[in-house]
Formats: C-alpha cells, sequence, structure tokens
C-alpha cells in the first residue's frame, strides 16, 4: 500500500508540476471568474474580454446560481477567484455584507443606468444586466383545457389553471424567492400572502431549480411554468410553442453583476475588466442576449422577447429582500411546505 | 471481525511492526480523506453564522420547523419502500447470476448494471420522457403522477438495483459445494436446502446490501430534486439550506440528521458479523450449479424481464439524445453530439472524466481493498481497525453534497498545505475515491470474509508474513471482487456530480458537470447526448470485464473447480 501511496503522491507532484509549466508558459495574467452566465455566452465573454484587454486571461468556474454562491462563501477565507463576473446582484450584496469584495468604482459607471450602481456604502458591484420573473405559457397544453392566455398574475388564479403552474420553491431557488419577494412588494404583504395562498391552489409542483419551470412549460410538462424570461425566450428560439406573458402588474427582476474578489492576487488586471464590465461596449454585447442592460444607450430586442420588458420592472429593493428573506422563507414554509401533499 | 482470526505465537518477526504501521498509515488516509473534511462541515452545526458556539441552537430551530417531521418521515418511507422492493428483486437476479446454469449470465450482469452506467439526470429524462405528462406510458400510472412519491420510489429502485446485485451476488458466489452435496446425499427438499444453507450464507450480503440501500435513498438528492415534485425528503432539505440559502449551518445539522441511520446501520453490521462464519474454509468446494430446467427457465425468463425494463430506461434517454425537440419535433439529428456548440470546452469534458475515472479505479481499487484486508484479517491493532472499518462506512451516509462542501472548507482552510491540490484532477479523484469508499469497502469485505481464517492461520504457522499470503492467496481468490470494485468505481467516477461540483477547477470540468450545464441551458439533447457518451465508455468496461472474466479469470480460477 506504500508503494501506491508514494505513486500517488508521484502523480499528484506531476499534475502540479504539468499545472505550474502550463501557468508559466502563458504571459497574460489569468483571472478566475465565477459565474453564473448560461454556457453558452462564457467563449463569447471570454473573447470580448481578451479583445478589450489584452494581458489578461479570463477561466471561467461556471454554475448556477446557488451552487457558485455557496461554493464562494465556503471559500471564503482563502478565496479562489478574482472575480465575480454575471452573478445575481442577490449574492454580490450578501458577499458585500460579509467584506468578501472589494471597493472600486469602475471607469464610466456614472453614464450607467441607476440601478444598475450599487447605491449603499462602499461601491462594490456593478450591474450588467436584467432579467424578468414571467409567465411561459404552453399554447397547445392550454387548448386541452381552454386555459385562456394570463395577462395579469391574478388570471393564474382560474381554476383552469388547477394543478398546471410550477414555480420554483423560494427556499431552494433564488429565483423562486426573487418571486414571493415581487409579489409581496407589488401587491404589499397582506395582499401577497392572500395572493399567494390561492396561487398554492392552483401550483402542481415547486420545482428545486429556477430554470426548471420555463423548461418544463417549453416541452409541455406543464402549462404554465414561473420563471426567468431569457430561457423562455431561447426555447421559443429552438421552437417551443410557448408564449413569454409579462404580466400587466409588473414583474419581479433581477441584475447579473460583477464585482473583484477582496484578497485578489491580481487586482491591477482584475480593476481593467470591471472598467470593460461598465462600458458601453459591453453592454452592447450583454444586448445580444438580453432585453435590459445597464447602459441607456443600448436598446436590445433578443428574439422572441417580449418588447416592453423594461416598463414592467417592479421597484425592487435588494436591500429589503436581503434583509427580510429569513422571516419571509419562514413564513412561506409554514404556509405552503408543511401542508405541501404530493398530487 | 476479531475472534475469527487467531494470534500464533512464532510470526515472522517484524511482521507486527509493519502490520500496525500499515493500518496506522490506513486510519491516517481515512481520517484525511473522510473524517477530517466531514469534520470542518458538520462541526458548523453547532455555531452560528458568524462562527460563535451556540450549542444545539441550530437543532433546536431545525426539529421545531414543523416541515422536517414530514420530510423526516417522508424519507424513511421511502428508502423503507425501496429497500422491500428492491432486495428480493436483486436476490432472484444474483441468484441466477450465480446459482443457476441460465445462459448469458456475463450480458445479464451487465444489464443489471446499466442503471449505474448512466448520469442520475439521465434516469430522471427517460422517466419523464416514459411517465411524465407527455410521457407516452403515462396511462399505467392511472392517474397518479410520476412527480412525487411514486416517481421516486421507481427511479431510486432502478438506481439502487446494480448496488444491491452487486452485493449479494458477491454474497452468493463464493459457496462451499460440499454443503449442498451432503444436502443431495441425504435428499434434503430444495425448499429445505434454500432455506438452511443458501439463505443463511447471503445473509451478510442480504442485510447489507438493505442498508446500504437504505442509506443511499436516504442521501440521494438527485432524483427527489427532478422528480419529487411536492415530496420533501431529508436531502433535499439539506439542499434548499445549503444551495438555496446557502446556510451551511442547517445543512451541516441535516447532514447530521442524515448520519444517523448509517452509524445505527454499522452497529448492526457489527452484531451479524459476529454471528458470520467465513463460508469457505481452505477445504471448501466452490459450488456448482446442476441444470434444472425449469429452474433455469424461469430464472432466465425474469432476468430478461428486469433486463428489458433497465435496458428500455437506458434505451429512452439515448433515443432522446437523437430528438430534435422533444416532444412538439421528433425528427432525429446528429447534431447535439456537437458539443462544442452548447458547451465552450466542447468534449474535453469527456476525456477529464475518462482520465478521472481511470484514477480512482486504480488508486481507489489498491486502497481500499489492501484496507479491507487489513481491516478484515490482520490480527494487530483491533482497536484502530475498528476505527478504520467505522471511517470506511460513513460516506455512504453522507450527501455528496455534504462531502463535497467539506472538503472545500478542510482543503481550502488557510494554512492547509494540501491547498496546493485545490480543483486539480488529484483532488477530485481522492474525493470521488472517498464517495463511493462504502459499497466497495463492503463489496471486498464480503469476499474476503467468505475466505477461510485458516489461511492465514496456516500461513502464520508456516512463518509466512501477512503481505505474503494476502499478495499469494487472497488477491488471486478475490480477483473477480477485486475487478468488480474497480469497475464499480470506474464508472461511478464517470457519473458522479454532487460532491464533485464543489470542486471541479476551470481546466477540471467532468462530463457528468457539463451534462447538468448543458440541461439548465435547456440543451436536454445535448445533455442525453453527452450523457450517451458515458453510458456508451462505461459499457465498453464493462464488457472488457466480462470477457477478461470469461478469458482469463475461468483459467485462473480454475483451482476452484475439481
Amino acid at each position: 500500500m506504500k508503494k501506491q501511496v508514494l505513486a500517488g503522491l508521484a502523480i499528484g507532484a506531476s499534475l502540479l508540476a504539468a499545472g505550474m509549466t502550463g501557468a508559466f508558459a502563458q504571459a497574460r495574467v489569468k483571472l478566475t471568474a465565477y459565474t453564473a452566465l448560461e454556457v453558452d455566452q462564457l467563449p463569447v465573454f471570454k473573447a470580448a474580454i481578451e479583445k478589450a484587454v489584452p494581458d489578461v486571461e479570463i477561466v471561467w468556474v461556471r454554475d448556477s446560481t446557488g451552487v457558485i454562491t455557496a461554493r464562494f462563501l465556503a471559500e471564503k477565507d482563502n478565496p479562489r477567484a478574482d472575480l465575480m463576473l454575471g452573478l445575481a446582484a442577490t449574492s454580490l450584496l450578501l458577499f458585500e455584507k460579509d467584506g468578501l469584495l472589494l471597493d472600486y468604482r469602475p471607469k464610466g459607471v456614472d453614464a450607467l443606468k441607476p440601478a444598475f450602481r450599487d447605491a449603499n456604502g462602499a461601491y462594490t458591484w456593478t450591474g450588467m444586466d436584467a432579467y424578468l420573473a414571467v409567465a411561459c405559457y404552453n399554447v397547445p397544453e392550454a387548448k386541452k383545457v381552454n386555459a385562456p392566455l394570463p395577462a395579469s398574475w391574478d388570471d393564474l388564479l382560474r381554476p383552469e389553471f388547477k394543478g398546471h403552474i410550477v414555480m420554483p420553491h423560494p427556499a431552494s431557488s433564488g429565483t423562486g424567492y426573487l418571486m414571493v419577494a415581487a409579489w409581496l412588494q407589488i401587491m404589499g404583504e397582506a395582499k401577497g400572502w392572500s395572493y399567494m395562498d390561492k396561487l398554492h391552489e392552483n401550483i402542481a409542483v415547486y420545482t428545486h431549480s429556477g430554470s426548471a419551470p420555463c423548461s418544463q412549460a417549453a416541452k409541455g410538462e406543464r402549462m404554465v411554468g414561473i420563471g426567468y424570461d431569457m430561457r423562455g425566450a431561447s426555447e421559443k428560439s429552438k421552437g417551443a410553442p410557448i408564449e413569454i406573458v409579462l404580466p400587466k402588474e409588473g414583474a419581479g427582476w433581477e441584475m447579473e453583476a460583477t464585482a473583484i474578489v477582496k484578497g485578489s492576487k491580481n487586482v491591477e488586471a482584475a480593476k481593467k475588466v470591471a472598467d470593460w464590465v461598465a462600458s458601453k461596449e459591453a453592454s452592447e454585447l450583454y444586448g445580444k442576449y438580453y432585453a435590459i442592460v445597464a447602459h441607456p444607450e443600448i436598446k436590445s430586442a433578443p428574439p422572441n422577447y417580449p418588447t416592453d420588458a423594461e416598463a414592467k420592472m417592479v421597484k425592487n429593493d435588494f436591500n429589503w429582500m436581503a434583509e427580510n428573506r429569513e422571516r419571509i422563507l419562514k413564513e412561506w414554509i409554514k404556509r405552503y411546505e408543511s401542508k405541501a401533499q404530493p398530487k | 471481525m476479531t475472534g475469527q482470526v487467531r494470534d500464533f505465537p512464532r510470526r515472522h518477526h517484524g511482521e507486527r511492526v509493519i502490520a500496525t504501521l500499515a493500518i496506522l498509515t490506513l486510519a491516517a488516509i481515512l481520517v484525511i480523506i473522510i473524517a477530517l473534511p466531514l469534520w470542518s462541515l458538520l462541526s458548523k452545526s453547532v455555531r452560528d453564522a458568524s462562527g460563535a458556539f451556540i450549542g444545539l441552537g441550530n437543532f433546536r430551530t431545525y426539529f421545531t420547523t414543523p416541515a422536517l417531521v414530514s420530510s423526516l418521515w417522508n424519507s424513511f418511507l421511502v428508502a423503507l419502500a425501496t429497500v422491500s422492493i428492491v432486495v428480493p428483486l436483486a436476490f432472484v437476479y444474483a441468484y441466477a447470476l450465480t446459482r443457476s446454469t441460465m445462459r448469458f449470465k456475463g450480458l445479464f450482469m451487465a444489464l443489471a448494471m446499466t442503471p449505474i452506467f448512466a448520469p442520475s439526470l439521465l434516469s430522471a429524462i427517460s422517466l419523464i420522457y416514459v411517465f411524465g405528462n407527455q410521457g407516452f406510458l403515462k396511462a399505467l400510472l392511472f392517474g397518479h403522477s410520476i412527480y412525487g412519491p411514486i416517481g421516486i420510489v421507481i427511479a431510486e429502485a432502478i438506481y439502487c438495483f446494480p448496488h444491491a446485485v452487486m452485493i449479494i451476488a458477491t454474497a452468493l458466489r463464493l459457496a462451499d459445494g460440499r454443503l449442498y452435496e451432503a444436502a443431495e446425499a441425504m435428499g434434503t427438499k430444495p425448499a429445505r436446502v434454500f432455506l438452511t444453507i443458501t439463505l443463511p450464507g447471503a445473509r451478510y450480503g442480504l442485510i447489507s446490501a438493505a442498508f446500504v440501500i437504505f442509506t443511499l435513498v436516504i442521501t440521494d438528492f438527485g432524483i427527489p430534486k427532478v422528480i419529487g415534485g411536492q415530496f420533501s425528503v431529508l436531502a433535499t432539505d439539506a439542499y434548499k439550506q445549503i444551495v438555496g440559502q446557502q446556510n451551511f449551518e442547517m445543512g451541516a445539522v441535516v447532514g447530521l440528521v442524515l448520519l444517523a441511520p448509517a452509524v445505527f446501520a454499522f452497529f448492526i453490521d457489527r452484531q451479524v458479523q459476529k454471528k458470520q462464519v467465513a463460508l469457505l474454509s481452505a477445504r471448501a468446494v466452490p459450488y456448482e450449479p446442476k441444470p434444472s430446467r425449469w429452474r433455469d427457465g424461469a430464472l432466465t425468463a425474469f432476468c430478461l424481464v428486469m433486463g428489458a425494463i433497465l435496458a428500455g430506461m437506458l434505451g429512452v434517454s439515448i433515443w432522446a439524445s437523437f430528438i430534435k425537440y422533444w416532444p412538439y419535433n421528433l425528427s432525429l439529428t446528429l447534431a447535439s453530439y456537437d458539443f462544442a456548440t452548447f458547451e465552450p470546452s466542447g468534449w474535453d469534458p469527456y476525456f477529464t472524466s475518462l482520465q478521472m475515472a481511470a484514477l480512482v479505479a486504480i488508486f481507489g481499487t489498491a486502497l481500499i481493498f489492501s484496507g479491507a484486508y487489513l481491516i478484515e484479517k490482520v490480527a494487530f491493532a483491533p482497536v484502530l481497525r475498528g476505527f478504520a472499518h467505522f471511517l470506511a462506512m460513513l460516506p455512504m451516509a453522507v450527501p455528496g453534497l455534504v462531502l463535497g462542501l467539506g472538503y472545500v472548507f478542510f482543503i481550502n482552510a488557510k494554512g492547509n498545505p494540501l491547498g496546493i491540490f485545490y480543483g486539480t484532477l488529484a483532488l477530485l479523484s481522492v474525493n470521488t475515491i472517498a464517495h463511493f469508499y462504502t459499497v466497495a469497502h463492503i463489496t471486498a469485505t464480503t469476499a474476503l470474509k467468505q475466505i477461510d481464517a485458516e489461511f492465514e492461520s496456516v500461513s502464520a504457522s508456516l512463518r509466512v508474513p501477512f503481505w505474503v499470503t494476502f499478495r499469494r492467496v487472497t488477491v488471486p481468490i478475490s480477483l473477480p471482487a477485486i475487478l468488480d470494485i474497480a469497475v464499480y468505481l470506474f464508472v461511478n467516477a464517470l457519473t458522479t456530480i454532487s460532491a464533485v461540483v464543489f470542486l471541479y477547477g476551470p481546466t477540471t470540468k467532468l462530463a457528468s458537470i457539463a451534462i447538468v450545464h448543458m440541461d439548465e441551458t435547456g440543451a436536454t439533447a445535448a445533455a442525453a447526448a453527452m450523457a450517451t457518451c458515458i453510458v456508451a465508455s462505461a459499457i465498453t468496461v464493462k464488457l472488457a470485464h466480462v470477457a477478461l472474466d470469461r478469458l482469463v479469470f475461468s483459467r485462473l480460477q480454475a483451482w476452484r473447480k475439481r
């Protein structure tokens, strides 16, 4: 067995050596960026950044928002990332609170829309693009029971939708919490809860993933999925028979943002990337994928996306959301989880 | 595990020292790869978010949450249902593989393994395509939804079947033919032979299998996450706390609750072991099943049905990888196999996975089998051996999520010299070995237990040190089990996701992770395609294993026959 241990060490050492020679061969500064951007966007963003800032090389570690957030928090004693690039602003607020982000105000942020700038305390994060919580409505499935295209959140309470709606579980998915928080903010607490009481009657299941609802609606697995808009739009482009509904009361939204990790060994390079993130060219790139971007002069219209999205963004107080999260989740679990029976 | 090995006075000098050192090394390795990472996460259960000690406060919060009781109950129910479905089925299947003259045994063994060839996401895709709201066999559920306990039990049963077959078959494979000959000579009825010889001989394997499945189901979060719908279980509770709310402290509490059944299983296991007698004594004669038309026919039919179900599940997801847009455009395409269009790293994750699986199979098997030998057959340092055995039994009870985060906390801690391995393939491999340690350890132990301790006693009286016995007797006898372990580790390393998702680095992204990412992007067909490549590789390895078994070991194991 000792032989094996030695062999193991030898392999470990050779892997390490291989890694090091790899590192020395590159003259550019390697920046490790944690991200929750969709995988197909990663090479495009990498190419654009490396073109704008030639002396850096971006290496991605990408996962879903919850996993990346948990991972970064678990690593906080010895951070492995230089940048958060394209991660939910709510996660970055969490990191800011723990003092994990560098205070840096990138060049050009003042030109961005106010909502995309960190307004509280030290300046740590910059918004890139925003996306909305919408309802993905499957046309052929709805036809089977004559369920009309909803125009408002209230329309989802109609009996035709009973057992046909899915939304993310707010304790499992940041998307889910964002929706709950949005309803409470649009309707006020008392009305918001009574709305959710009624909606609960129509919900088939609460999924554990924020991207599942629109995917399931797109595949006809469910009639209506409440989830993020861009998934719905991209599924529609692939041929899914769905409509994307932006309810008239407005919709909750989330932002993807960038921040520099405090303790990064490559702060100067990271700052250059953060400057690029706040630039107009960068917003042009976001506009290829997202309807709402940071720079006010960029008007974008991704395919199959509702045009009036920006007007539907509700007033969304991220700080209120963060402060009340525990209380709201507790109440939500008390109301819906303990009585939730398998259907 | 003591009691069978008598400590003979005339030992090879220095054997005691070397044995103690070897056991110490084993224990140290297990502490580093299992105990310390687990401790660094689970110790958070008595702390608050800022790291201050708060005693049992988190447990109080947790146990006063009403949803917990239902999760606990749900987990228990689902696990029990799965055990009571899988163990009898797997027993019959394993019986057919080991105690009949059924043909195509290698093929049936490979079929039984198909569920572990596939990443768990694949079985979820299959189940939804077959039984989901658009599924073509939805009617079979009589109006019930696949999203919930029914779906969980079906999916878990399929997922656990290979584990159960593997453990039970190992237990059934080594039998003393003399017992059966004696029974036959005395005219004992087959039913009585079955009840008094076969079942007691397989008892250890059956009980192990039951506990393994129970714990696998309790800790698995992949299946309930995708198909559990509203039905909350302990493992999804852990997921909600850790990934949903980044509440590591409460996640640690759930992790500890999940450990309870495993610790219980460990003590039951010890009780059973005390009564276990070695089946293959030095004078034993391997059992040679005689042809029996009705028995072999019935068993073949049973294996055909089970095999068809398992192959069917796999077939659906392979088909899914060629479909353009399910269920609205069922035309076939190869486009999903052009991974570079869905995933920037293209085919790289696939090769990284193969590399890691090979590392895990080679080093994992060496470590686990030698470890099991030290624990089982060497007469020194009983306390240390008991401790090592306990650590070896732990990982199964730990959700991959908890183990993976434990690794982050432990390896990435400031000042840990192992930090240089962070994000490397070496660390991913070590983590995967730790994650799948238990079933491989049980398989090794089951195989070793059936070899009479007399081999060691005789070696001792001949002043042959244990490592010579190990090399010249134990390893050759156990080669089939060793290969089983290697293949098991290889295949699981290809498909594992929950632990490594926190550990991979920019250049060490694995295929299983790429699969989840592509599915998250909505590229279900591409995800199924990558999974199909994984399945194909796993099956290739398994077929090589079968061929090797037949060509080489049939000769090496010829001594077993008369």
